[in-house]
This record gives structure tokens, C-alpha cells and sequence, in this order.
């Protein structure tokens, strides 16, 4: 494909995945985390931690690059970066390794997340007030206006957006419980997935007790979950040289907006929109040369479900309000018009920051999904303001 | 303008909620909360509200600006209950709040006084003003008129 647009648009493909197992407790370190999912990744990619120039992950990562490096024993690292705005940050990652590849900067670059989210010193949507305005750099300085007010996890503060979404255009509970059963039914068929043989009903869902009322049941969750997942990218003129179909990064794109940040971001005057989300759609179906109608797959940022709704509606699948009509007709099914996080999505898999997402959408254009969609061919992946378009074309 | 007592809890033990960060940037703004008054910063150049606080104002990019006192009124613009997990600085459930007030700017804040069946988006509020650990005090709301502070049932 000559994509038009950007110029690095389809130049770089992701031509290695790489995972831990996901859990509750993994019993050893984030760094060994990384360890294990970069170098599978790269064995899966038919290269050597020799060949890695380049190194991206978010600046809420725990395992520095120094550490990296010297256990995995990369060279010599020509390029690396961090993207910040945490899980909506996570496909940032792609737009930095697909630019560096593009422009030369870097050969062969490896994205990492590495958590735990569960296990960790600190669980990741546990109530903390932090002793920081800031997270490393994480995109998070809003956090401290809602600390005072108890206000402390990522469930509440997307609550309140969440809330707002849901009274504006009358969405209910159980309009939002009808992804997530979708989302655990792809997950119930996967062997990775938290929500593997975990079947669930609306009716589980409506009784699940409450997190933040009205929005957000604790089966809205994404599972706190430890693990790793890694990325490799290089050229498409070395990809073809390469064991794996090469899965080109076709466009990549990020929108972080005035008085935006992670989730903690209260202040644009019309909350019941993802703002950013529109903004990244204009980007990735603007110059690239995709329009939506081409995308087979879409892996979307479920870390609480109402996103999930506010998401389709924001990058264009459906209209303001209609997510919840296009979610109750199937949509996101292996039958619909849409495939959504086929394997369980954040809610169902686990949650690994977004990056898993990528994993799953680079499976599906291989051909190797557990719940394969026939003839995927491209595949959106995008977490709130960043995203991709994955294409075998 | 709006000076208002600070409340504390009813049987006399000692304020849980955790202090806000003070910071070169905000901390007029909690130091007058604590002395029961609601402000925010308004620029020099422009005369824009802005909210949370900064130092350059982000039309007209002027540093200079001035502490203006708020009226406390607004509305609801959304809201959370609140009820896991649970912080031990914090009765649940807890009601978070987004309040546009009548100014134009908008805050995270808790509600209180009415009950959770009650609540609407969209409802009149005024601000009143709840202590901290560390003896300060932040800005809550509860609906025009209410009469006593309460909690969700």
C-alpha cells in the first residue's frame, strides 16, 4: 500500500508479539516482566535482542530502559521515547516506533508494557492520595483537584464523564452491560483471557455491587492484572525478510486536547463526548487513505465500559447517543458490522494498559486469532486520544 | 461573594479528609477555602475565569491576573456515587460531583444534603466549606436550601 497522508504512514510493520501469562500474581519483578515478553517477541519476530535499536513504552512504566537492556543485552539503542497520557496513551507507542523506523532514527524498535497491577505496591485502581501534582510525567496534574474530594481512582474519575454521557442521551446500565457480555463471551473462548471459561449474562452483570453508581458495576471493570506484552516494528522492506505476514502500521495518529489529560480531565465543557477520541478519528480517517468502512476489527480501550459506548460513538461507528442501539443489535459480534476486542478486550482479557490490544489486533490480521475473524484484513486499534490502523493490504 | 463557615463533624472528632497538595501555582485558592471563601484566578489581560489555576492565562498568554471572590452558586454538571473501594478518609458512599458554576468554571467537589434518589443533573447548588486534616478546609455543595448536611442512603 502507498498510503498518502504522513510519511511515515506504511512504512513500518509490527513484524514480532510477545506476552507473559496474565494473572493476579505474577511473583517476580516488572523488569523480568519485560524480559520475558521482549524476548519472545523477538524469537517470534526471528530476531535477536542484537538487532533491537529502538525501545518505546509510556512514562508510566516501571522498568527503565538501562535495566532493559542490560538484561535482555540489546547493543547499542539508537532511539527511544515515552508517551504519556497512560492507557490513552497506548498507541502512542506505534506512532513513535513506525516514526522512528520511517525516518531512519531507528532499525528495529521494541514497544514493552510491563505491570502489576494487581500485585504491585500499589493496586492499580485502589484509593491512594498521592503525594505528587504529578505521576511521572504521566499526563496526571488534574489528579490533584480531585484527591481532596475522595475522588481517587480511575473508576471515579471516568465516573463523572461516564454519568454525564449516560444522562444525555438516555443510556442505561444495561445498555452498557450488553458490551461487556460481548466482551466476556470472546473472552470465555480464550485461553489467555482472565474471563476464560467465565461465562456471564446482563443478569450477572446488573448484580454485580456497585463501584460508582450510575455508570459502573464492578463487571464494567477491566481485571487489575499483572503481566507484559511487547511489540516489535521495523521496516517493511526488512519485514519481508522476516518469518511473521507482516502487519503494516498503516496510519498512527494521537489527538491530546486543550485541558486533557489522563482521566482526570473534568474540565472541556462537553463531557458526554471523547472529545479527543473525535479528534483522532478526523486523523486517522483523514489523510491516510482508510475510511471506516474498511476496518474488519476494532480493538478499543475498554478499561471501564462506558468508554467503550462514548468511543464508538466518538470515532464515527455510530451517531452521538447511538452506541447503545448498535451495541444491543450485535454489532460488536463476530457477526457484526464491527468485531470489537475479539479477545475479551481490557474487561475480558486483561489489562495490560491497552497494549494487549495491539497484540490481538496483530493475531487477527495473521490469521491466528483465537476468535479469528475470516479475512481480517485491517484492523483499528485506538485507546481514547492515540491510535492505528493495522493493515495486511 | 461568598464567606462561609467551616464545617466539621458533629460529634467533634477530627477532620479525616485529606489535605489538598499546595503548590506555588493553587495555593490561594485552598488558603481561601480555608478561610470560607470560594475564589479563582481572573486575567489581567483578558478578564477570562480560569480554573484549575495556572500562571499564564491560556487566550491571551498574560501572567498577570487577579483573585476574584465566586458567588458559590452553580449546577450540577454530573456526578458519581461513590462506593468502592473505599478510603478510610471517607464515609461512603461518597458523592462526587462536577459543579459549573454560575461564573462559568467548573469543579471536582463532593455533594451533600440530599439524598441519592434525589439527585439530578442539572440541580441548583451552594457551595459551603468542609475541613481537612491538616486544618484546611475545601469547597462542597449541596442543594439550595438544604438544610443540614447528609449522605446519600
Amino acid at each position: 500500500m502507498s498510503a498518502p497522508g504522513p510519511s511515515f504512514a506504511g512504512k513500518a510493520a509490527i513484524v514480532g508479539i510477545g506476552q507473559t501469562e496474565f494473572s493476579r500474581h505474577a511473583g517476580r519483578t516488572e523488569l523480568q516482566l519485560a524480559c520475558e515478553a521482549v524476548t519472545a517477541a523477538l524469537g517470534d519476530a526471528g530476531l535477536s535482542p542484537r538487532d533491537v535499536d529502538g525501545l518505546v513504552s509510556y512514562t508510566v512504566d516501571p522498568v527503565e530502559e538501562t535495566e532493559l537492556v542490560r538484561s535482555v543485552g540489546i547493543a547499542e539503542v539508537a532511539y527511544s521515547s515515552r508517551v504519556p497520557y497512560g492507557g490513552g496513551g497506548s498507541m502512542g507507542v506505534l506512532l513513535h516506533a513506525a516514526s522512528a523506523v520511517a525516518s531512519g532514527a531507528a532499525d528495529v524498535v521494541v514497544a514493552y508494557r510491563a505491570i502489576r497491577a494487581r500485585s504491585g505496591a500499589t493496586r492499580f485502581g485502589g484509593a491512594k492520595v498521592t503525594p505528587s501534582p504529578t505521576s511521572g510525567h504521566a499526563g496526571t496534574t488534574a489528579m490533584q483537584w480531585c484527591m481532596p474530594f475522595g475522588v481517587l481512582t480511575p473508576a471515579s474519575w471516568m465516573a463523572l464523564n461516564s454519568t454525564r454521557y449516560m444522562h444525555q442521551f438516555g443510556v442505561r446500565s444495561e445498555d452498557i452491560g450488553r458490551a461487556v457480555v460481548q466482551l466476556r463471551a470472546y473472552a470465555e473462548t480464550n485461553p489467555a483471557a482472565w474471563g476464560f471459561q467465565r461465562p456471564m449474562t446482563l443478569e450477572d452483570h446488573q448484580a454485580s455491587r456497585w463501584i460508582a453508581e450510575p455508570c459502573i458495576h464492578l463487571l464494567d471493570c477491566c481485571q487489575e492484572t499483572d503481566g507484559s506484552v511487547a511489540v516489535v516494528i521495523t521496516s517493511r522492506a526488512r519485514a519481508g525478510h522476516l518469518p511473521q505476514l507482516p502487519v503494516a502500521i498503516g496510519a498512527a495518529a494521537g489527538a491530546g486536547l486543550f485541558e486533557q489529560e489522563i482521566a482526570s480531565d473534568h474540565y472541556r465543557g462537553d463531557l458526554s463526548v471523547m472529545e479527543g477520541s473525535v479528534a483522532l478519528a478526523r486523523r486517522l480517517f483523514g489523510s491516510f487513505g482508510f475510511d471506516r468502512d474498511d476496518i474488519d476489527v476494532a480493538m478499543i480501550y475498554d478499561a471501564f465500559s462506558p468508554i467503550l459506548l462514548m468511543q464508538l460513538e466518538a470515532l464515527g461507528f455510530c451517531g452521538p447517543g447511538e452506541a447503545k442501539d448498535f451495541v444491543a443489535e450485535g454489532n460488536l459480534g463476530p457477526d457484526g458490522s464491527l468485531p470489537c476486542n475479539t479477545n475479551g478486550g481490557l474487561i475480558g482479557e486483561g489489562y495490560i494498559h491497552g497494549l494487549n490490544l495491539v497484540l490481538e489486533g496483530t493475531r487477527q490480521l495473521r490469521g491466528t486469532a483465537v476468535n479469528q475473524i475470516p479475512d481480517a484484513r485491517t484492523v483499528l486499534v485506538t485507546a481514547s486520544r492515540t491510535g492505528a490502523i493495522l493493515t495486511t493490504r | 461573594m461568598t464567606t462561609a463557615e467551616v464545617s466539621h463533624a458533629a460529634d467533634g472528632s477530627p477532620p479525616r479528609r485529606p489535605a489538598p497538595l499546595l503548590t506555588d501555582d493553587n495555593a490561594f485558592f485552598w488558603e481561601a477555602a480555608t478561610e470560607g471563601r470560594l475564589v479563582a484566578q481572573r486575567c489581567n489581560g483578558c478578564g477570562r475565569l480560569r480554573h484549575p489555576p495556572r500562571p499564564m492565562c491560556p487566550d491571551c498568554r498574560s501572567l498577570e491576573f487577579e483573585i476574584v471572590p465566586l458567588s458559590g452558586r452553580g449546577s450540577l454538571y454530573s456526578y458519581a456515587i461513590l462506593h468502592h473501594p473505599r478510603h478510610p478518609a471517607f464515609d461512603y458512599p461518597l458523592v462526587a460531583a462536577l459543579v459549573d458554576l454560575e461564573e462559568g468554571i467548573r469543579l471536582v467537589s463532593n455533594l451533600s444534603g440530599v439524598e441519592a434518589a434525589a439527585i439530578r443533573i442539572g440541580m441548583e447548588l451552594e457551595v459551603g466549606f468542609d475541613a481537612t486534616e491538616n486544618g484546611g478546609a475545601v469547597p462542597v455543595f449541596r442543594p439550595v436550601g438544604a438544610d443540614e448536611p447528609g449522605r446519600p442512603s
